[in-house]
């Protein structure tokens, strides 16, 4: 008698329960790819090397502005040998010396894992000077 | 089986075994000291990240300033605020809002101002000082009060997530990405050097200095002794726009300028009897 009712029923339940897989079939959501500049090209090598770096940037960060601000030490030779100014946003030596555009390096695979890193509500991006 | 049995037993007698056996053992159980010794003299040394302070940076045991009240005029209160404002990216409040940039800005309340040097009377600076029959001229001077990065600092002490602490230096420094916001050590402190931020300081400030950054709602800021223009060599704004009212220097040298001006000159301290041993001094 309710059998019809409960195969209904899990019918419904599956379909929604697989909402987001069949919601996104037949869509790109592939991977962005980072822009670099010209002049982070040129570099050819960051602080850590590419995959580190892909995966440890925040930790690397994090432990930068420790440094920073209760060491006092600014300066910091990487593993490769360069020597790089321990900052995010000031400075040509600094990250965001090298990787100018915000919104092409950083804001593109945030917004992609969407993780809203609060860095530029004090930070300033060099662009906003700029305008 | 039979075969190998024999071989061993042709080959090595049980002598010969444990000999190997010894030296194999020997070698497995040394091998992590071998390596944390070649590691040690320098092996693998270029391998790890060093960190360091800048080569020119200004250095102190014990960082204190003295403010030499004869030569503050209105001009210097003045080009010292600005220069501040202008070095750290401090909003001023009767700047008006970019309406392109910052559209529909609602209007500040002069109450949450934000101060890390300001322009303040005598009897607001020293109140347990105003005797009876004090020289005219400390009514109307225009006294420079600002954070005095004290030896017992109660907003250090009040701080619940260390945002606020004491560098080896002496000065009293702020990590504003620890800073909760709480504002206990806005009551802790005894001479107002804190302020609030009640709202987004960007609309506020005429043109960004990019080599600060701005502070974000919801934290508290105040004076860092220019902790960031010291490193890189250079003296602190304040000092640079106060045409000599201001010196900078170690307290512990005795050698130092400001030692030899606290020497030949009678200087007081704000609110000492609060045992937080100020690190600013006042040439009256």
């Amino acid at each position: 008698m309710s059998k019809n009712a409960i195969i209904a029923g899990l019918a419904v339940f599956v379909i929604v329960a697989l909402f987001p897989f069949w919601f996104n079939i037949g869509r790109t959501n592939a991977a962005p790819e980072v822009e670099l500049s010209a002049k982070a090209k040129a570099a050819k090598q960051c602080v850590l090397d590419k995959y580190d770096m892909r995966a440890n940037h925040m930790s690397l960060l994090d432990d930068w502005r420790d440094t920073v601000v209760r060491d006092s030490k600014r300066v910091y030779k990487a593993a490769n040998g360069k020597t790089f100014n321990m900052s995010l946003s000031t400075g040509e030596d600094s990250c965001m010396g090298c990787h100018v555009d915000k919104e092409k390096f950083c804001d593109k695979c945030h917004n992609y894992a969407s993780v809203n890193p609060y860095c530029w509500e004090c930070h300033t991006d060099p662009k906003e000077v700029t305008q | 089986m039979k075969t190998i049995k024999e071989n061993l037993l042709k080959k090595s007698s049980r002598r010969g075994f444990l000999k190997v056996a010894g030296i194999s053992a020997v070698a497995i159980g040394a091998a992590p000291a071998i390596k944390a010794v070649s590691v040690a003299s320098g092996g693998g040394a270029d391998s790890l990240p060093v960190k360091t302070a800048n080569g020119e940076s200004l250095t102190a045991k014990r960082w204190g300033m003295v403010i030499d009240t004869n030569k503050i005029t209105d001009e210097v209160v003045e080009s010292v605020i600005a220069a501040c404002r202008n070095a750290h990216n401090i909003p001023d409040f009767n700047h008006t809002p970019d309406e392109e940039k910052y559209p529909k800005t609602r209007p500040a309340n002069k109450n949450q101002e934000i101060k890390w040097i300001w322009e303040e009377h005598y009897k607001h600076a020293f109140p347990e000082m105003e005797d009876e029959f004090i020289a005219e001229k400390f009514k109307s001077l225009p006294f420079l009060v600002t954070c005095n990065h004290c030896k017992n600092a109660p907003c250090v002490q009040a701080c619940p997530t260390k945002a606020t602490f004491k560098r080896e230096d002496g000065i009293v420094i702020m990590d504003f990405h620890r800073c909760i916001g709480c504002r206990f050590c806005m009551a802790a402190c005894p001479y107002g050097s804190r302020s609030f931020n009640f709202r987004d300081a960007r609309p506020f400030i005429d043109k960004i200095n990019p080599d600060f950054p701005v502070r974000s709602k919801g934290v508290v800021e105040k004076c860092n002794l220019c902790a960031e223009r010291l490193e890189r060599g250079e003296q602190p704004a304040c000092v640079e726009a106060s045409e000599g009212a201001i010196v900078v220097g170690d307290l512990e040298d005795p050698s130092s300028e400001i030692r030899g001006l606290l020497n030949e000159n009678y200087a007081i301290r704000r609110k000492q009897e609060l045992g937080t041993e100020s690190s600013v001094y006042y040439i009256m």
